[in-house]
């Protein structure tokens, strides 16, 4: 007997230099915020694989991930038609209720994607949105045009300078009434270091379970330990210890 | 209709399942999951004298059918476990559930056991000397059979409640350590605790742990864990509770076959949350399919 959703891929697409954007019809009814994730049972695989939800309506969901290892590569050759087992609805996700009227969204690779439905989110409120993408190179680049289609503000760094501004998501500084980030350790950092006032910033760590069970993945806060699954993956800035 | 209780040591299970120490928290949680009155029991997560954060992470390896874990004993604490998680599982769970102690001197063990011996919410408790994620402290007490039963002799003498010694596998013979338990006083054993193991990162040549070594645990290690069980119920006459790579019903059987009263299932419970209330449902089903009638009745029943 089988617990746990059962979801059927529906579009599996290359969008980016190892970047695919995968489309999964089913149950979408345990998402409640943007900024949650997935887990994904993969055959041959022991461990399940996390992955950030990128947007969702009430038939699917959409994801986008980065071929870095086995789970995705396999990952990136499911053809449609494909039915994979998920966990959904796993962490707490972005709150929209600090945001002010001109919040900033600030991605780097993939952790560009959970900003999406961030973004869209916060502009069916009527805020202001302006989102900083940052990459490596320009053949790594998207969802630059998903953003704009939304109404947001877009500005595209490189750090290469193939594309758009040259350097890191902090060479430009948009005005803001808030950050909200996601993306590598050290683009966080850089960030938070960056910008006074209120923010929340998502985290990655290797998980066990996805679902706080295994503590795996804890990490410190200024209110205690936390598991980066359950109790984030977003932190406040007040509340992070580098 | 057939029987699935068992008997462990006087504390009657509706059936043998259940979830292992580490991989379920402190229980109340998984009621996200369903209703985790389905259960036997539930092994909570190991608690030590004073909270923890554990080791760096990552903490966490992928390997081929299993996982490698250093957590390193994350909890908040004795007290804090006894003021708020233990009235927190109360409330939804109606069962009795095993504590598991851990600890880094005799004083610190039996410290910690004596608090939660007074719980009306534990049933039993699991004495872990065997933890491979912690310095001075675990596995350094479970592979010397000496300190094996000064331990356990410390803890006895301060609990009322049936006391279980979890054990370590990494040893050349688990046997040893089972009679030092025995000898000491424990009214059971539990085991096995996780093969110490360890995985290298090709891109970094490094350790992928932050601690570098961990214990494996999943599907990989159950013919290991059933060798073990199997030896243990020979060599020491005691209650065991048989763990290790659990993943299904037909496991638990055969677990119980080795000579276990009761199984844990541990890292299974980490890829699907669901596993221990599948294992349950598909016991009577399995149960009737190799002509068992009644659970209780086949404990070490491999054995000529």
């Amino acid at each position: 007997m089988k617990n746990s959703d059962v979801y059927t891929v529906t579009e599996n697409k290359n969008i980016a230099k190892n970047v695919f954007r995968m489309t999964l019809a089913g149950d979408t009814g345990r998402i409640s915020a943007a900024g949650q994730f997935v887990n994904i049972k993969i055959d041959g695989l022991f461990l399940r694989r996390p992955v950030s939800v990128c947007d969702y309506n009430e038939r699917e969901i959409v994801i986008v991930y980065k071929v870095v290892g086995k789970g995705t590569e396999k990952m990136s050759k499911m053809p449609a038609g494909t039915t994979l087992d998920l966990l959904t609805g796993l962490g707490n996700g972005y709150d929209l209720a600090p945001s002010g009227e001109k919040p900033l969204l600030i991605g780097g690779g993939v952790g560009v994607p959970p900003l999406y439905n961030l973004a869209k989110k916060l502009i069916a409120a009527g805020k202001e949105v302006s989102v900083i993408l940052g990459f490596n190179a320009a053949e790594e680049v998207f969802f630059e045009e998903e953003f704009r289609a939304l109404g947001a503000k877009v500005f595209v760094t490189t750090a290469d300078g193939s594309y758009g501004i040259k350097g890191f998501v902090t060479a430009v500084k948009p005005e803001h009434s808030y950050v909200y980030a996601c993306g590598p350790e050290p683009m966080l950092k850089a960030v938070y270091a960056a910008y006074e006032g209120g923010g929340q910033f998502s985290f990655e760590e290797r998980m066990g379970c996805g679902f706080g069970a295994c503590m795996g993945c804890t990490c410190k806060t200024k209110y205690g330990s936390k598991r980066v699954c359950k109790d984030g993956p977003v932190l406040f800035k007040e509340e992070i210890v580098w | 209709m057939v029987d699935t209780k068992v008997v462990l040591s006087g504390l009657t299970l509706d059936n043998p399942v259940i979830p292992a120490s580490g991989t379920f928290g402190f229980g109340y949680e998984f009621n996200e999951f369903y209703d985790i009155n389905v259960l036997g029991s539930i092994a909570l997560k190991g608690t030590t004298k004073e909270g923890r954060f554990g080791n760096p992470t990552p903490r966490i390896a992928e390997c081929t059918e299993g996982l490698l874990n250093s957590v390193g004993l994350q909890n908040p604490g004795v007290r804090k476990v006894v003021e708020e998680e233990l009235p927190k599982l109360r409330k939804t769970f109606r069962k009795k559930a095993i504590a598991n102690v851990g600890g880094f001197s005799v004083e610190e063990y039996v410290y910690t056991a004596a608090l939660l011996d007074k719980e009306e919410a534990i049933g039993l408790i699991e004495l872990n000397v065997s933890c491979p994620n912690v310095h001075d402290g675990g596995m350094s007490f479970g592979v010397d059979p000496l300190k094996v039963e000064e331990v356990t002799r410390a803890v006895k003498a301060a609990v009322k409640k049936p006391l279980y010694v979890k054990l370590t596998p990494n040893v050349t013979d688990i046997t040893e350590t089972a009679l030092a338990a025995k000898r000491g006083g424990a009214d059971g054993l539990s085991l096995i605790n996780t093969l110490l193991g360890m995985r290298i990162d090709l891109k970094k040549r490094a350790p992928v742990l932050a601690n570098k070594k961990g214990g494996f645990s999943g599907r990989a290690v159950f013919p290991v864990a059933v060798r073990m069980v199997y030896e243990v119920y020979e060599a020491a006459g005691l209650p065991i509770i048989g763990m290790g790579g659990v993943a299904c019903a037909e496991d638990v059987l055969e677990m119980m076959l080795a000579g276990a009263s009761a199984v844990e299932v541990g890292a299974e419970n980490l890829v699907n949350p669901y596993a221990c209330r599948e294992i349950v449902e598909d016991l009577p089903r399995v149960m009737e399919k190799y002509g068992i009638t009644s659970l209780q009745n086949i404990i070490g029943g491999a054995h000529g």
